[in-house]
């Protein structure tokens, strides 16, 4: 288990290679569909600290806001991530974000954006939202919540010993591409001899 | 209502909040059961395992904390059978009010959205939002059956028109598990395997993916009564097991957990097979009312 702080620099991330099991510590922002499309359409600027040599998190969480306004993570677990292929590897330029966490990986221009930009993909295991909101030690704070809703806003969350395993590197290397290859020639060979 | 399933609304509506409370945290005995059975399959070590371990905690911890197994607590799916003279407008009024309040409570995520708008409906009352379908039998008690559907799993549901030139599936049973091997591969890990397949076979469109979603209903260790289908059932598991794609995509012996299938006549012309994909987190309850009293399943 390779455990790694956040932010971090591109020297760490690339040294990161596809199955590597990894505890990440430190402050990840969700964003998910409607903040995709708005990092990519307005650009906006106030994000750029908060995102600088971290991880995004796809993630659209369920929160509860105690009585003295701090926010307490009640479910969060990863959302498929492939929605966001159109947009993702402009992004991580745009914001230099050194990963993204998410379920079911994503396709070639991201894949290419990781090996350009060096970067990440970081495979969480979608459902355990129990899990994962219990590696959540605070909540420093929160962007477009009420623009964009409750899962679909910009979430700070601290992190500590959130585990994911990397199923895309900045090499080139998809564990998705290698399994879904795999199973498709399976499937190929049980057809055939039927 | 009192005097037909013997509970007053109050009452009634807190059963519907305590039925949301439990489908949301608490996972079905069946399935946990299924998913234990294929995680001492596992070799330990390997990345399947440690998702399935990773799996089966978060379902202790969700239910000790009655906190969302899930948080994509997912489309909100009520199938409700009632006596001849309950007024299913009122029952309506009910569900809504009642998933209104599970949502405050946090056993649901705020999670419709206006499409065109992107504004989102706080308390998971909105057009065609929870889904609620109803149905007058001739029993004298009120049966509901609750399943929370995930987004990942639902977007990798399909259905497949027979023939399928490109897979050789013909209008037959070998069609027909040709099409649904070929489902499970186009989904990998991204429904949140290891998933079930429920599996409708015949019908127009619309009652085709209804009939799969019904199939949800069904317990995991049940047997189908028709034998061609009990032994496509058998068949797709064994087969999916062997892909490789394991649990999350992540590779391994655990892709699905069970499939169940049921058909309907179809016309001449048409020849549908649809697949409903429904995650490991597989959250469906039962709860029936009868002379005031309540029970959950």
């Amino acid at each position: 288990m390779i455990k790694l702080a956040l932010p971090t620099t591109e020297d760490e991330i690339r040294k990161l290679k596809v199955g590597d099991e990894v505890l990440l510590s430190g402050v990840i922002v969700t964003a998910r569909d409607t903040a995709h499309k708005y990092m990519v359409e307005k650009r906006p600027d106030d994000i750029r600290d908060m995102l600088n040599g971290t991880v995004i998190y796809h993630c659209g969480p369920v929160m509860k806001q105690d009585d003295d306004g701090s926010w307490e993570v009640v479910a969060a677990g990863p959302t498929t991530s492939i929605r966001e292929e159109i947009y993702q590897a402009d992004v991580m330029e745009e914001y230099k974000v050194r990963g993204v966490i998410g379920k079911g990986g994503m396709g070639p221009k991201t894949l290419a954006g990781l090996k350009k930009t060096g970067a990440v993909y970081f495979h969480a295991i979608g459902g355990a939202s129990q899990v994962l909101a219990q590696a959540v030690v605070r909540v420093p704070g929160v962007l477009k919540l009420e623009e964009f809703g409750v899962p679909e806003a910009f979430w700070s969350f601290e992190v500590k010993d959130f585990p994911v395993v990397v199923t895309m590197d900045s090499h080139g290397e998809s564990l998705h591409d290698v399994i879904g290859a795999a199973s498709e020639e399976k499937m190929k060979e049980i057809l055939g001899s039927m | 209502m009192e005097n037909l399933i013997g509970l007053d609304e109050e009452k009634l509506k807190s059963s519907f909040i305590e039925l949301v409370r439990r489908t949301s945290s608490v996972l079905p005995d069946d399935v946990v059961a299924k998913i234990k059975e294929y995680q001492a399959k596992e070799k330990v070590g390997t990345r399947a395992a440690s998702a399935l371990d990773t799996i089966m905690e978060n379902i202790k911890l969700a239910e000790d904390g009655s906190r969302p197994i899930c948080q994509d607590t997912g489309t909100v799916i009520f199938d409700i059978y009632h006596p001849l003279g309950l007024r299913q407008s009122a029952l309506e009024t009910i569900i809504r009010s009642a998933v209104a309040d599970a949502t405050a409570n946090h056993y649901l995520r705020p999670n419709v959205v206006d499409p065109l708008t992107g504004m989102s409906k706080f308390d998971n009352n909105g057009v065609g939002h929870p889904a609620i379908y109803l149905k007058q039998w001739d029993e004298d008690y009120l049966k509901v059956a609750l399943v929370l559907k995930g987004g990942g799993c639902e977007n990798v549901g399909t259905q497949y028109s027979l023939p399928n030139t490109g897979l050789k599936a013909g209008r037959d049973l070998d069609g027909i598990k040709k099409v649904c091997l070929d489902a499970v591969v186009k989904a990998q890990g991204r429904g949140c395997a290891p998933g079930v397949l429920g599996i409708g076979i015949g019908g127009d469109r619309a009652q085709g993916y209804t009939l799969s979603k019904k199939q949800l209903h069904r317990k995991l260790d049940d047997k189908n009564e028709n034998p061609d289908l009990a032994e496509l059932e058998e068949w797709l598991v064994e087969k999916a097991n062997t892909l490789g794609i394991g649990p999350m995509g992540f590779g391994g012996g655990t892709t699905l957990l069970a499939v169940k299938a049921a058909l309907m006549d179809r016309i001449p012309a048409s020849y549908y097979v649809s697949v409903t994909y429904m995650c490991w987190a597989y959250r469906r309850r039962f709860m029936t009312v009868k002379n005031g009293n309540v029970e959950f399943d």
